[in-house]
This record gives structure tokens, C-alpha cells and sequence, in this order.
């Protein structure tokens, strides 16, 4: 199967979040152009029989590094889930587009994220349920490497290994950057496969860019039952524009006229 | 509609320890969390009888709030329980956001809040809870006053849809409630008529206003007592009839006179009916070791200081 749908899934995705974030005025354009492979893999494979709402026992998605979710509703108007004219009232009052995402009758956001380190303890929760109730489907939860930083995602890895939850797998944008800087000179993260794998997590790797690697590591990723997946996508903050590329001051900035014509040209033109 | 003579004692955490076994009989999608606490809680009671539904989070609240939510999403009805410094104490930010404005099926319960912790001392003496919660949006504040109340708090909690937190106490205290006494979210109990006076009274001081009331009833002082268990949404029905009905008003809770109670039944007062309040708690300051006792003897929170305030209030 090829992935050229894919490719342009994810060029719509990446044109809708600078379209969006620009309206706004406001908002995380970084982290959210570079998931944008991962998430068009999620809603145009991944999740493409699996998540819709009604299907009692679907599979189930959780943001927990909740700033990237320009990400996540460009690619919930891709796949049809909220009208596409709706992404232009991110962030304004009366709008079910919160700046960071809110539960409130959005089909598929379940949970308010936001303040970090707090989905991905919920996604062992949600995936502690569904085991109890022998729901074969499985529980994804989308982090940052940044957040990783919170103490608190170190007790869902304990938990999340401790339950065995072979229902439940977590992927982090690994972009090496947070909101002030790099990394790895804000508080170290690596070696993060050991760290993980040290807490009884399964851990892949996979370039967060190539939707091959992306749509199999998901694909081993279900079918590691016996306990807990992890999966470390490799990413480029910003990836598809150049002057946003790996560059952590822009985590949290939005793209002004100019620059909003510049990304919606480089977009098209990858 | 109460008892005074009853000698039973027993703690608020022995009601919420009972009530969620039968709970867990009835319906199949409660679930109970606790952090390595549950021995205390009285989360183990559950686990003894329902060991599949028992999910241990270890020494991290946090994450058993995460998993409460996530539980809840799964459509269980999680109680996480814990002791009141850690919940709501060390989890409020996970509360806030995971629970509350994600407006989960979530039932939290604190144990061992309160100066009647005792020798544990300051840290373990949570007196801040009500606050906390109390600002927060979306979430019922319940504060039982004796242990068969909280039966009826647990009970009722399990019945509503959304957010609760049910504050819970350690130490032994007299059962004067009875099977008869009505319980419902959100209406206060109105346990003895007076005209003088009216005491708003929540958890232990409850029991320690009607004795109070007693007492002043001997030396001609008339006191009514308002057992209000709901600290969120406060009855404000019940406090300006109060207010109407008698000169003055006194509060008495154990936890701090900032935010709690008295300040919900300040802020009802100075909108809607202004009167003469006095508030009984914690003067803003840290308790310390010591024996529930001599400590509630220490900081203020007996029969003894409650009459003396009535009766400053009434000069």
C-alpha cells in the first residue's frame, strides 16, 4: 500500500494548523507541525475503523501534552469528525476550540488536558477499565518529551507496567525542544529507551516522519500484549516549514500574515 | 432527629468504609483506589470483598487521580480515597483539571482531615481542604458530621452524576444521628429550633453545637442548630431564613476560618441578607502533635468556646 493519501492527509493537516493558529493569533505551531505525520497515520489508519464514537468498545485517544492540539483537531476536520469552517474560531470566545483541549461535546476529546502529566495517568485508568471489562480495543495517549519532565508520568509508567496493560499504548513526540530551550540542557531526558524500558515498558522507535515506520511500530505496538507499549517517535519540531524547523522559540507562537503565506507555500510545495 | 445520648463512637471513615461494600454489592461499576493508605481509608474493606474492583496506586496521589478519570472514562465510578493533606492536598492541580473541568464521574474521599489527626501533628492535619475544593468549579463539597452520615453522603454521592468530594475524619466521634435523619446533597438539617441564636455547623462541631445548645438552653439562651453537610452548593435558602429567624449568626468547622464554611455562609450573608456572624475555626495558623482532645481544647473547637461566642454575639 502506498502512502501518498497519507503525504496529503498530513500536507492538509500542517496547511489547516497554520490557516488556524494564524486566525488566532496565538497557539503552539511547532509541536503541532511535527506531529502531523503521526496523526495523519492515527486518523487515516491507526484509527480508521476503530475510534468512532459509536462504537461502545472503541479504541480510545487521549492528548496528554494537550498544547499540540492544533495537531489534533486539524486532523479530527480531515477525517470529518468537526466541520472544517469550525478550526477558524480556535481559541475565541464561545468556541468549543479551546486553546488547550476541553472535554466539552467535542466528539472524541474525553479529556481536558492542558496542565502536563496529567492524560497519560488517565489513559492507565481508562486502560485498567477496559481490561476489567475484557474490552479487546486499545487505549493511546499522545506526550511530549518535555512533559516527561512531570513527576507524575513516572508514576503512570510504574502503574502502567505494574497492571500489565498490553491494552495500552503511549508514543512521545520526541523532538528534542521544549517551550525554553533544548532538552536535554533544560533537565535530561535520555537515555529514554532505557529509562522506559527500565520501568517494564516495551519500547520502539520509529522516525515520526516516515509513515511506513510509523503505521508498523502502531501495528507491533497492538500486538505486544503482555504488557505495556511504548513507542519513541523521532521528530522534527516545526517539520514542513522551514524558519519553524527545530527552532524551540516557536513552541508557543503563532504565524503572522507574512509568515502564515511563506508555510502554506513550503507546505505545498514538499 | 438526633441522639445525644447514644454512646457509640465511631470514625467517618468506618461509614465510608461500609457504605461502599454495599455500594459494590448493588452495582458492579464501582470501583475503589487508594495510595497505600487503604489499611486507614478503609479502601481494604472493599478490596476484601471485591478484589478485582481494588486498584492500588502505591505512594502517588497524582497518578490515582489520572486513573480515577481514565476509570471514569471507562464508565466505572472510581471513589480514590486518601488522606485529606494528600487529597485534595497533594493532588489539587490533578483534581482541577482532570477531574473537575473534564467534569468526570469521579468520588473523592479524604480521611484524616482536620486538627483530630492528632500526634501525626501539622502535616497530616489538613485544614484547607474545603477551600480548595470549595473554589472549584463543577464539584459537590460534602462534609459528613458523624459516621452513619457518612453512609448517607457515600450513598448519595454514588447516585449523582459528576464530581464529589467527601470529607472524612479519623478519630472516633459520637454517632447522634439516626437512621431517620434525612440526608440530601445540598439541604441543610435543621436539628433543633431556637430563636436567639443559630449555629451552622459542619463534620465533628456539629455534634458539638447541639451540646452547646443545650447548655444555653439551660442558662435562657434559645440556639438553633444547622447541621450543613453540603458546603457546596451551600443551602442559601436555609442560612437567610436563618438570618431572618434569629439575631445572630455562628459557624463552627474544623478547618481554617479562611474559605471554608463560615466563609460560604459569609459570603450568602453580606449578599443577601446581611447579619451578625462569628466564625469558630482554625485562626489561620498550623495545628501540632498532640491528642484530639487537647488539641480541639487548644485551638478553640469545643462546646465551651462555641458558647462563649454565642454569647459575645448576643451582648
Amino acid at each position: 500500500m502506498g502512502y501518498d493519501d497519507l503525504k496529503q492527509h498530513a500536507k492538509d493537516i500542517r496547511k489547516k494548523i497554520i490557516l488556524m493558529l494564524n486566525k488566532a493569533g496565538s497557539g503552539h505551531t511547532g509541536g503541532s507541525l511535527g506531529m502531523a505525520d503521526v496523526f495523519a497515520a492515527l486518523y487515516f489508519r491507526v484509527f480508521e475503523k476503530s475510534i468512532h464514537t459509536d462504537k461502545e468498545d472503541r479504541d480510545r485517544f487521549i492528548l496528554s501534552n494537550g498544547h499540540i492540539n492544533p495537531v489534533w483537531y486539524a486532523a479530527l476536520a480531515e477525517a470529518g469528525f468537526i466541520p472544517e469552517k469550525e478550526l477558524m474560531t480556535l481559541r475565541q470566545v464561545n468556541s468549543r476550540l479551546q486553546g488547550h483541549p476541553a472535554n466539552i461535546d467535542i466528539p472524541l476529546v474525553e479529556l481536558s488536558t492542558g496542565s502536563l502529566g496529567q492524560g497519560f495517568p488517565a489513559s492507565v485508568g481508562l486502560a485498567i477499565g477496559y481490561k476489567m471489562d475484557k474490552k479487546k480495543s486499545h487505549v493511546f495517549v499522545g506526550l511530549g518529551d518535555g512533559e516527561m519532565e512531570e513527576g507524575s508520568i513516572w508514576e503512570a509508567l510504574m502503574a502502567g507496567a505494574h497492571y500489565k496493560l498490553g491494552n495500552l499504548i503511549a508514543f512521545v513526540d520526541r523532538n528534542m525542544v521544549q517551550q525554553a530551550g533544548k532538552t536535554e540542557e533544560m533537565m535530561a531526558l535520555d537515555p529514554l529507551k532505557d529509562k522506559v524500558e527500565a520501568f517494564n515498558w516495551t519500547v520502539y522507535e520509529a522516525d515520526g516522519h516516515d509513515f511506513k515506520q510509523i503505521i508498523d511500530t502502531f501495528e507491533k505496538a497492538k500486538n505486544n500484549k503482555k504488557g505495556p507499549s511504548f513507542i519513541i517517535f523521532h521528530t522534527h519540531m516545526g517539520q514542513g516549514v522551514s524558519f519553524v524547523l527545530d527552532n524551540f522559540e516557536w513552541h508557543g507562537v503563532a504565524p503572522d500574515d507574512k509568515q502564515k503565506e511563506q508555510a502554506l507555500k513550503e507546505i505545498e510545495e514538499k | 432527629m438526633y441522639n445525644l445520648k447514644n454512646e457509640k463512637k465511631l470514625a467517618t471513615r468506618d461509614g465510608f468504609g461500609k457504605a461502599l461494600i454495599r455500594l459494590g454489592e448493588k452495582n458492579k461499576n464501582i470501583v475503589a483506589l487508594s495510595a497505600s493508605v487503604g489499611d486507614s481509608t478503609r479502601a481494604y474493606e472493599f478490596r476484601e470483598k471485591f478484589p478485582d474492583r481494588y486498584i492500588e496506586a502505591g505512594i502517588a496521589e497524582q497518578n490515582m487521580i489520572g486513573m480515577a478519570a481514565g476509570l471514569a472514562l471507562a464508565g466505572k465510578i472510581p471513589f480514590p480515597s486518601s488522606f485529606a493533606t494528600f487529597l485534595p492536598g497533594r493532588c489539587y492541580d490533578h483534581i482541577r483539571q482532570s477531574v473537575c473541568y473534564s467534569n468526570l464521574n469521579v468520588k473523592l474521599v479524604s480521611t484524616h482531615a482536620g486538627l483530630t489527626v492528632g500526634p501525626d501533628g501539622a502535616t497530616h492535619q489538613m485544614m484547607e481542604d474545603i477551600a480548595m475544593m470549595r473554589a472549584t468549579p463543577n464539584i459537590k463539597v460534602i462534609v459528613p458530621a458523624d459516621a452513619l452520615e457518612a453512609e448517607k453522603a457515600i450513598e448519595a454521592v454514588a447516585e449523582m452524576k459528576g464530581p464529589a468530594y467527601v470529607r472524612l475524619g479519623r478519630e472516633k466521634t459520637p454517632v447522634f444521628t439516626t437512621e431517620e435523619t434525612p440526608f440530601e446533597i445540598g439541604k441543610a438539617v435543621h436539628l433543633r429550633k431556637g430563636k436567639d441564636i443559630t449555629i451552622i455547623a459542619c463534620g465533628l462541631m456539629v455534634y458539638y453545637s447541639l451540646l452547646a445548645a443545650e447548655s444555653l438552653e439551660k442558662e435562657g439562651i434559645s440556639a438553633a442548630v444547622i447541621n450543613m453537610h453540603t458546603i457546596k452548593p451551600i443551602d442559601r435558602e436555609a442560612i437567610i431564613k436563618a438570618a431572618k429567624q434569629t439575631k445572630a449568626i455562628v459557624t463552627a468547622e474544623e478547618h481554617q476560618v479562611n474559605g471554608g464554611l463560615g466563609g460560604a455562609v459569609a459570603e450568602v450573608l453580606s449578599q443577601e441578607y446581611p447579619a451578625r456572624l462569628k466564625i469558630i475555626g482554625m485562626e489561620d495558623r498550623f495545628g501540632e502533635s498532640g491528642n484530639a482532645k487537647d488539641l480541639l481544647e487548644k485551638y478553640g473547637l469545643t462546646e465551651k468556646r462555641i458558647i462563649k461566642e454565642v454569647k459575645k454575639l448576643l451582648q
